[in-house]
């Protein structure tokens, strides 16, 4: 016997009779459905609607299905996690992530993980809102469209809390472009493939918006063959008392923008489940068509409803479209909510209810207005050229009720759809089997450097970076590529606000290698990676963005490296004063190849107060010192050099958080006093890669010793070039400045180690007192261009 | 006329999205410079109030069809009778990257034989192939008729960025040198891509960035008034926008770009 009945209207809807349903069945129904919801909460629907004695529709399942999906509702971060030592986790994201932020509770943070975009003061009464996102699944299957729409969601989020997007960010991660095709398994497209389409999407949204793409990333990884890695970011900014969240009772839902079609219907319990051969097959659907006029378009009208103070609450139609949209509002004001779905403007008939509610459709916008300024919010969308249309009303009661064709084909309780069971997951710690590589020292360093800086993740991304306008708006003073050959700056600089010399830094950290050895240093080097980088450019008063992307959470091993990275963004969080405003996880990354490498990407956002003190990486003048600031330790797990010798190793690098911020605040007073001429961070490749980019990007060379950089434990000259410790930069100081800056640096670990020349060549003298790298800097920077920019 | 008189329209469609830093630049020269949607003009009819014209960059209207080609369209179709008067009283009218592509579909530049109606020349793919977003030198081959530069010397060399993947300027093959030679002798030459030091691209990548026939970056018509170009002034306007501030020693308090503004202005406040 079917358990679907058609339901006796003119339009297409079943009903399922769970009632009856067995075990068995009621997963058949989840499967079917698409639903992605385990046995316990098909249960808890099962005896929901018992109580209620009817059965429920299918708009009735899909809009719970969507509200209790991963994607929406975040149930591993939000459930419990079960150690088999009996440890029990209440929460990830309250026990670690918004509990630094609780803790440290700084002034400057208007609201965090509230809303679709975290907020932080900005300056003359204006805030700064930060997204970012994760657009992997979609990617996968459509890599141009998937990183489109990811780019076009993440602006959405922004425009959420009413904020007018100024910068846009992208940290990428693709297999080897050179993997080989016949190693390829059915449904897993080739990293080159996926790369081009990837990039061209996001260059293709941001550009046709006219957002600056201002910094970003691009990491090869083996594991990101069968798992692409998007993370597309966005920066906004608003006015404070223009953050407006009053909608009540009796207030209209208009959506507006983009037409609701049959593109991405279970995006998200698409991306709450593993990749598999067939999911090119099953979810083609699940991905958006992007269309970034119709989004520009719908941002001017939104900004405008904004300062016209003409709507009360907005946000975006997202994942779960408008199941979630329609809900979390009503949901988070208090209200109960009517929608007649028929009111929805469509781009072909024939969509059933249900279709229409969960469609992901893109460049849609929710705005709540009060009823007296309907016809005047209206009125500013058809200037634009938007549709826009009112579809529903927030009401007392608290239920979700959805009307199509004036029956009613959805009538839920609130508190319940908003209750789902807590999840809880079994997490295990996995010991490691690594070990440290025994290999002796090679002769010739300088052919190591020339590898490393042709290695994909260390090589110019010139090609990717100048394909993305990161000028448009004409705010960018620190852009992503420096000087005549196109330097790789820590960070961008913005100046978003005219009329104030106050900039923003964007910078990032992610250390997918590290992540291979243990998940605790990788995500707590991610986050001195994002903050050093930040400061170098001259960052001050960093908030941080969490974006995790990690394998399937059932398996315990998985989820206890997640546990693990999330106890390192506590601790470094609380040691470095920075908390997180925002954050998401993609979880479930995994397909035919394996899991993903977890990855954890932290987006930092930092104060410059005066963009005129902003400091870029090339080298200045010959004659300047170069100065090291941070030790040295034999930590090469991970890096890049072993990876070259073809070992992954086990040590790898630590943050000393205590050391690390006081190396921090040092630099930030030396940059803000005016006594730094150039800084670089140092991170892949180390030392030697740092020294090797000042020059490149510049038309200067280098004489380095390396008897004088302060290290601990370090005899091999490899080690000293190659290392990835954490906490370290490089820094160029004019003589004049010298006792300014050492004054600054003492009590920390830093050396002058050698000074620019004015001959192009990098010299470094080894431990042994002979030069160990003689380079000229043309061949250094030939070798840096070389991998990514010829046409990949 | 005053400089807080003159009214500078910067006018925008769907996907327009430089419209913002092209007012400041105006604005912060002392003029009045409003943005409009092509909608509020077309229902307020006003125009003629304006004194100058610019369009801004940007994808308007998705750059659908080719680049700039709809907008142009629909200028023609709603707005043409206005536009043509505001050009036959020979009011400037400016055209920054997606703006010179409309420019010429609209047929008003370069206008051989004055407004064409369509388009004479081509702002095709660029060569190398793909979006480019980068700072390039350009050099002023105008004689003095181009109102936009008239405050620029002949051959001086600016630097500006360039944001497009349509820019590659091309003439009819079969009359390229005929019209070339037109162009130069009519003075519409304005601004080519050129080395650092001011010698000749050649058509030579980087220094000449999409493959443009003779390195023309930027054109005006017969009479001088109307000005399309693909660098983008209005983001080389202040020192801070410039991509080495941070290696000088001694920055100039504004970048090249805002010579352009400060010519249009100059030439208005003398004319009116």
């Amino acid at each position: 016997m079917s358990l679907y009945t058609r339901a006796n209207t003119p339009f297409h809807m079943h009903l399922v009779d769970t009632a009856q349903a067995t075990d068995e069945q009621l997963l058949e129904v989840s499967g079917e459905l698409g639903l992605c919801l385990n046995l316990h909460e098909m249960k808890q629907i099962q005896a929901y609607f018992k109580a209620q004695k009817r059965n429920p529709t299918d708009v009735e399942l899909q809009t719970i299905g969507q509200t209790w999906s991963e994607h929406c509702y975040h149930k591993t971060f939000k459930g419990k996690i079960r150690f088999e030592d009996g440890r029990e986790i209440d929460s990830l994201f309250k026990t670690y992530i918004a509990k630094a932020t609780k803790q440290l509770a700084p002034k400057w943070c208007v609201s965090v993980f509230e809303d679709n975009a975290g907020i932080v003061s900005f300056d003359k009464g204006y805030g700064v809102a930060a997204k970012v996102e994760t657009h992997n699944h979609p990617s996968a299957v459509e890599p141009f469209g998937g990183a489109a729409t990811g780019v076009g969601g993440v602006i959405r989020d922004v425009l959420g809390v009413w904020a007018d997007p100024v910068a846009c960010t992208d940290v990428l991660g693709f297999g080897p472009l050179d993997y080989d095709y016949n190693k390829l398994p059915t449904g897993v497209k080739h990293p080159k493939y996926v790369y081009r389409g990837v990039t061209a999407g996001v260059g293709a949204y941001g550009n046709n918006m006219g957002i600056p793409t201002v910094n970003g990333a691009i990491y090869f990884d083996e594991s990101y063959t069968g798992n692409v890695v998007v993370y597309c970011g966005c920066i906004g900014l608003l006015p404070l008392k223009k953050f407006r969240k009053e909608a009540k009772t009796g207030h209209i839902l208009v959506v507006a923008g983009g037409k609701t079609g049959r593109d991405g219907i279970h995006g998200v319990t698409f991306a709450s489940a593993e990749l598999t051969e067939k999911s090119e097959e099953v979810s083609r659907p699940a991905v958006q068509i992007a269309d970034p006029i119709e989004e520009e378009k719908v941002k001017r009208a939104v900004i405008e409803i904004r300062d016209r103070e003409l709507g009360s609450a907005t946000t975006d139609l997202g994942g779960g479209g408008m199941s979630s949209a329609v809900g979390e509002t009503a949901e988070r004001y208090g209200c109960g909510v009517t929608v007649d779905l028929d009111k929805v403007p469509l781009k072909y008939a024939g969509l059933a209810p249900w279709e229409i509610y969960v469609s992901e459709s893109q460049e849609r916008m929710l705005v709540v207005v009060p009823p007296e300024n309907l016809k005047k919010a209206l009125q500013v969308f058809q200037k634009e050229d938007v549709e826009a249309t009112a579809i529903g009303t927030l009401t007392t009661e608290k239920r979700l009720r959805l009307r199509f064709e004036g029956e009613m084909v959805a009538d839920l309780d609130m508190q319940f759809l908003f209750q789902p069971l807590t999840s809880v997951k079994t997490a295990k710690i996995e010991k490691s089997r690594l070990r440290e590589p025994v290999f002796p020292e090679p002769a010739d360093h300088a052919q190591t450097l020339m590898q490393l800086l042709g290695a994909p993740n260390i090589a110019s991304k010139e090609s990717v970076v100048r394909s993305y306008d990161h000028e448009v708006k004409g705010n960018t003073a620190l852009k992503p590529l420096q000087g005549n050959y196109g330097g790789p700056n820590d960070a961008a600089i913005i100046k978003p606000l005219d009329g104030s010399w106050r900039g923003l830094a964007i910078s990032c950290g992610m250390n997918p290698n590290y992540g291979k050895i243990d998940a605790y240093h990788m995500a707590a080097s991610a986050i001195d990676e994002a903050v050093r980088n930040n400061v170098a450019v001259g960052g001050q008063r960093i908030a941080l963005l969490d974006n995790f992307v990690w394998g399937n959470p059932e398996k315990p091993e998985r989820l206890g490296s997640l546990v693990r990275a999330c106890e390192a963004c506590y601790d470094v969080a609380m040691a470095f004063r920075t908390p997180f405003i925002s954050g998401k996880d993609s979880l479930y990354n995994e397909s035919p190849l394996g899991t993903v490498t977890p990855t954890l990407l932290i987006t930092a956002v930092g104060l410059v107060p005066d963009v005129r003190a902003g400091v870029s990486m090339e080298l200045k003048a010959a004659g300047n010192l170069l100065y090291i600031v941070g030790k040295t330790y034999p930590e090469l797990g991970g890096s890049e050099y072993y990876k070259l010798k073809g070992f992954l190793g086990k040590t790898v690098p630590k943050v000393r958080t205590v050391q690390a911020r006081k190396t921090f605040y040092a630099m930030t007073k030396a940059i803000s006093k005016g006594a730094v001429k150039a800084v670089h961070d140092l991170s892949e490749g180390g030392l030697a890669v740092a020294a090797s980019e000042m020059a490149l990007a510049s038309e200067f060379g280098l004489e380095l010793d390396l008897t004088k950089v302060p290290s601990s434990g370090v005899a091999r000259d490899d080690f000293l070039l190659f290392s990835e410790s954490n906490s370290r930069f490089l820094v160029e100081v004019d003589k004049k400045d010298k006792a300014t800056f050492e004054t600054l640096m003492k009590g920390k670990a830093y050396a002058e180690i050698g000074k620019v020349t004015k001959k192009p060549k990098l010299k470094i003298a080894g431990l042994q007192g002979a030069a160990i790298v003689d380079a000229s800097v043309e061949d250094l920077r030939a070798a840096w261009k070389r991998t990514l920019n010829r046409e990949t | 006329m005053k400089l807080q008189d003159i009214r500078v329209l910067v006018m925008r469609v769907g996907g327009t999205n430089c419209d913002a830093e092209t007012q400041r630049a105006f604005q912060a020269l002392g003029v009045q410079a409003e943005t409009r949607h092509l909608n509020e003009l077309i229902k307020q009819r006003n125009l003629l109030d304006y004194h100058a014209l610019v369009f801004p960059g940007g994808f308007s209207y998705g750059d659908y069809v080719r680049s700039g080609a709809i907008f142009a369209r629909m200028l023609s179709a709603k707005l043409g009778g206005e536009l043509r008067a505001f050009i036959d009283q020979g009011r400037p009218i400016l055209g920054i990257c997606n703006g010179f592509q409309i420019l010429v579909e609209e047929g008003l530049l370069p206008g051989f034989d004055g407004v064409s109606g369509y388009p004479e020349v081509s702002l095709a793919n660029n060569i190398p192939q793909g979006f480019k977003c980068e700072w390039v030198y350009l050099k002023n081959l105008n004689r003095g008729k181009c109102v936009f530069t008239s405050k620029i010397p002949q051959g001086k060399v600016l630097r500006m960025p360039i944001a497009h993947g349509e820019g590659r300027f091309l003439l009819p093959k079969e009359k390229e040198e005929q019209l070339l030679q037109k162009l130069v002798d009519e003075d519409m030459v304005v601004l080519r891509y050129c080395n650092k030091n001011g010698s000749d691209a050649d058509g030579k990548y980087p220094a000449n960035p999409n493959g443009s026939f003779h390195d023309i970056a930027g054109i005006c018509n017969r009479e001088g008034n109307i000005f399309g170009l693909m660098p983008h002034p209005e983001r080389a306007f202040y020192w801070w926008q410039q991509p080495d501030w941070t290696a000088q020693q001694f920055m100039p308090q504004f970048a090249d770009g805002k010579l352009i503004f400060e010519s249009i202005l100059e030439h208005l406040t003398k004319k009116l």
